[in-house]
């Protein structure tokens, strides 16, 4: 363009770039990306990745989060209901404001799933080998869900009339509506599952083998109402939750009457008495021999109930039932904590008295199988969910375990990937667990302020009308508020401050959903990317030197 | 601000990308396509606060004028770690004369381009705060006075940092520099000296004065764009902290730029035409110790005895800027 300018020689010299000069060398600690395990995940019993999850509700695509929620539990709109969300204890945003309402994002990907009828992949190829589950309960059908995913042929024999287990036949209509049930069964049983119903298994070993299967799994869960010897005269009326529960959905409604009193302070408990509630009693008191704060039900649900109007007797006993009133020994506290009786007594009117203590594991189909151990009415298995005998495998509430829904859940999950390696010849390795990602590692200044959002719930007067379900779910856009609450707890969220922050430009971004990359020939390892990286993805390792 | 604040994706606008936002919404910093004005292999230490904030400015005016930019440095730690002869990080087309002519060289360059009619090439004057507040003071009020059409950005990290560290006009007091040492009843920096330049800049009357931190991206990325958009003479002031000079960690910096400024040391505020048009709000209120503790350069407020006289003096410092910039939200 313009002609060549003739230059003092001084200046002549183009200048090099800094490029030349690798600052790298001038470092003694590097920073290095890293995965840490978010609290959520570590308290999930089921093994989810809720914060993977979430961050595809984050962007709105929910469709993939719901893929990635499944991969580990296939039951988001059921546990979005039920599951106590051990998650949200753990939660770090809890420790901040409220932690992020996990359940009630979980039932939104479950119920837009069963809207848009999301189905889950078929397996790309079959093993050949048969698995039976005897069983199906939540534990049963998550096992027969994750080995059908694996490519195993999958028949479940069920001795009930319908499937779900302790779904269908222990949690009322109320917190679990039964289309949502029958929805996330039916999609399990779309991959190629064959389910029997009204069959039930007297032996294992013997279904195994005449079967045909490979192995066995068996989750027949804790159907027997356990009995408290409680004097009572001829005409009491005296039920147990397992009974009434069962009853509400198969059979005629049980005859409770006006005034109920249920016996115990678990979840059972207070599923009665709503329900007792539901059925027209105007009185439901719920007698329990402990302090609220000792009591197993989960606080949520006391306090629904008590909206509801359901009643307590704490620190009491029923000595004694008769028609239409209970003899209640009041109990105190001792030393240790324990409640021991004071011989001070008094009477409580009572139509009907459901006892509410517990169940146990009908073990029948176990009698006389070579290498099965029980203990405490229960059966023992192995760290890979093994009984004492070779391809028969136990899980969910008929092992020693907290006896949840999702715990349930879990043990089917664990069993199938141990039964796969079984089937295999192999042992099943878990991964190595990351460390917890810990509130301390997490830059807060960086998190907007937000609240979480309140589930909108049914009207105390309008419960008591029937089984509409109480707590409802959210919308899409208040999951994505909620999705967005998530710290992103030790694993990057691509929010590129680590890029931004480096004053030696020595972060290299890959594109989105690819992450970023250090440049160690100029990173000077000054730390300010782990410094400001606020979910705490980047840790700072001493450098060899 | 002048910055639009997103409310709620997950981290707002408070970190320097987001994935959720819109492309339009998102910061110059973020994008792949930035200018990396000052590229890497520069020699500036570990966690370079200066470093950072001429990167986050020079990339923003790169980014609002299509790359038309011109640079006149002054002498300083940015002029010495990025320009050792033959090299330079400098992506920018970049020019150093003297410590004090900075401003001066700028309004040459603008006259320049004037003459050859090259309105589109927009001229930038840049230094540390010796060469603004102290050294080139005089060619800077020259530069406003006569509202020449070059920004001046200042880069403040409270000191002449490059050459040992010793104390300049806006060197806080109570700190400790080679040449105010922490001895006699006041350790550290005497009170009662130095100069706010952003003040003194808008009593010039200029259009536009703004003052920022490198703990605040988007804030330094809408200051520099709005300055762009603007003629005539404009004035940058960006806090950098610096880890040599004061005693901190190298992974401190941002954070103790926030900390300035979340503590109500170091207001962040915008002018126009000589008035106060808007401020930064503090967000998480913090005392001035937040600010002080982590560096050396306070160590002797904070010994066997605490120098609580000295604490509430900069308290008191910080609480005057809070009612005079309005730095808490009404």
């Amino acid at each position: 363009m313009d002609k060549p300018m003739v230059k003092p020689f001084a200046i002549t010299l183009d200048p090099g770039s800094s490029l030349a000069n690798h600052t790298g060398s001038w470092r003694t600690v590097r920073p290095v990306y890293v995965h840490r395990l978010p609290p959520c995940n570590n308290g999930c019993p089921a093994g989810e990745d809720i914060q993977g999850w979430l961050f595809h509700a984050e962007s709105g695509d929910y469709e993939k989060a719901w893929h990635v929620l499944t991969e580990n539990n296939p039951f988001p709109a059921i546990v979005g209901r039920v599951c106590y969300h051990p998650c949200e204890s753990a939660c770090n945003r809890g420790q901040i404001d409220e932690p992020v309402s996990i359940h009630a994002v979980e039932r939104f990907l479950g119920d837009e799933a069963i809207k848009r009828q999301w189905a889950f992949p078929r397996p790309a190829q079959r093993s050949g080998k048969r698995v039976l589950i005897v069983g199906a309960g939540p534990s049963g059908l998550s096992a027969a869900y994750h080995l059908a995913r694996l490519g195993h042929e999958v028949e479940i024999h069920e001795a009930g009339p319908m499937a779900g287990g302790m779904l269908r036949f222990g949690i009322p209509k109320y917190r679990l509506p039964r289309d949502i049930l029958d929805a996330e069964v039916a999609r399990i049983l779309d991959m190629g599952v064959r389910l029997h119903l009204n069959r039930k298994v007297d032996n294992a070993l013997a279904a195994k083998q005449e079967g045909g299967f490979d192995a066995v799994f068996l989750a027949i869960g804790a159907h027997i109402a356990k009995r408290a010897y409680i004097p009572a005269g001829a005409a009491a009326r005296v039920l147990d939750a397992v009974s009434v529960l069962h009853d509400m959905e198969a059979g005629e409604r049980p005859l409770l009457g006006r005034r109920v009193v249920v016996y115990g302070g678990g979840n059972s408990a207070i599923d009665v008495a709503r329900t007792a509630r539901r059925l027209g009693a105007d009185e439901a008191i719920i007698v329990y021999r402990r302090t609220r704060d000792a009591m197993p039900a989960h606080p949520s649900e006391v306090h629904e109930a008590e909206d509801e109007g359901v009643l307590f007797r704490w620190l009491s006993t029923i000595t004694q039932a008769d028609e239409g009133a209970l003899t209640i020994e009041k109990m105190a506290l001792d030393e240790a904590g324990k409640p021991q009786p004071t011989g001070e007594f008094e009477t409580l009117e009572a139509d009907s008295l459901v006892l509410a203590l517990g169940q146990d594991v009908d073990l029948g189909l176990l009698d006389k199988i070579q290498g099965i151990e029980i203990e405490g009415g229960v059966v023992k298995v192995g760290e890979n969910m093994m009984t004492g005998c070779a391809g028969i495998f136990a899980g969910g509430d008929m092992v020693p375990s907290e006896r949840t829904v999702t715990v349930g859940i879990g043990h089917g999950k664990k069993a199938a990937r141990h039964i796969h390696a079984w089937l295999n010849g192999e042992l099943y390795q878990k991964p190595p667990t990351p460390p917890i990602a810990t509130l301390d590692r997490i830059n807060r200044w960086y998190y907007s302020d937000a609240p979480k959002t309140v589930q909108p719930e049914l009207d105390a007067e309008r419960r008591l009308d029937g089984f509409e379900e109480v707590v409802h779910g959210l919308n899409a856009d208040n999951a994505l508020f909620e999705a967005r609450r998530c710290l992103s707890c030790g694993n990057c969220f691509e929010c590129d401050n680590c890029y931004g922050v480096c004053p030696d430009n020595a972060i290299k971004k890959l594109g989105p959903g690819q992450g970023f990359e250090i440049d160690y020939d100029f990173c000077k390892g000054c730390g300010l990317c782990a410094a400001e990286c606020p979910c705490g993805a980047i840790d700072m390792v001493p450098e060899d030197i | 601000m002048s910055h639009q604040d997103i409310k709620f994706y997950q981290t707002g606008t408070f970190t320097v990308g987001n994935r959720l936002l819109d492309p339009e919404q998102r910061s110059v910093q973020s994008t792949l396509e930035r200018t990396n004005a000052l590229n890497s292999g520069h020699r500036a230490c570990p966690g370079c606060g200066e470093a950072l904030g001429a990167r986050y400015a020079m990339d923003a005016a790169m980014a609002a004028t299509d790359g038309q930019i011109v640079v006149a440095n002054a002498t300083g730690c940015l002029e010495v770690f990025s320009t050792p002869y033959p090299e330079t990080a400098w992506q920018v087309p970049w020019v150093h004369s003297l410590f004090g002519n900075a401003a001066a060289v700028g309004a040459g360059l603008a006259a320049a381009m004037r003459v050859k009619g090259k309105s589109d090439v927009r001229v930038i004057a840049q230094g540390g705060d010796g060469s603004t507040a102290d050294i080139g003071f005089g060619p800077l009020s020259g530069m406003f006075e006569r509202n020449d059409d070059v920004l001046f950005i200042c880069y403040d990290n409270q000191g002449y940092m490059n050459t040992g560290v010793q104390r300049s006009s806006a060197t806080p007091p109570a700190a400790r520099t080679a040449t105010t040492p922490a001895v006699g009843p006041h350790p550290g920096h005497q009170r009662g000296m130095g100069k706010f330049v952003p003040e003194i800049a808008m009593a010039h009357h200029i259009p536009y004065v703004a003052t920022a931190t490198v703990a605040d991206l988007r804030d330094i990325e809408a200051k520099v764009t709005a300055a762009m958009s603007l003629r005539g003479a404009r004035y940058i002031h960006i806090l950098v902290p610096c880890p040599l000079g004061w005693g901190s960690a190298s992974h401190d910096t941002v954070r103790l730029a926030r900390m300035a400024r979340e503590s109500g040391l170091f207001p962040v505020f915008e002018a126009r035409d000589g008035e106060v048009t808007d401020s930064l709000k503090i967000r998480h209120q913090v005392p001035v110790e937040a600010f002080l503790k982590p560096q050396k350069r306070f160590a002797h407020l904070f010994g066997k005895q605490r120098d609580e006289e000295a604490i509430a003096y900069l308290q008191a410092r910080a609480d005057r800027n809070i009612r005079k910039y309005h730095l808490l939200e009404a």
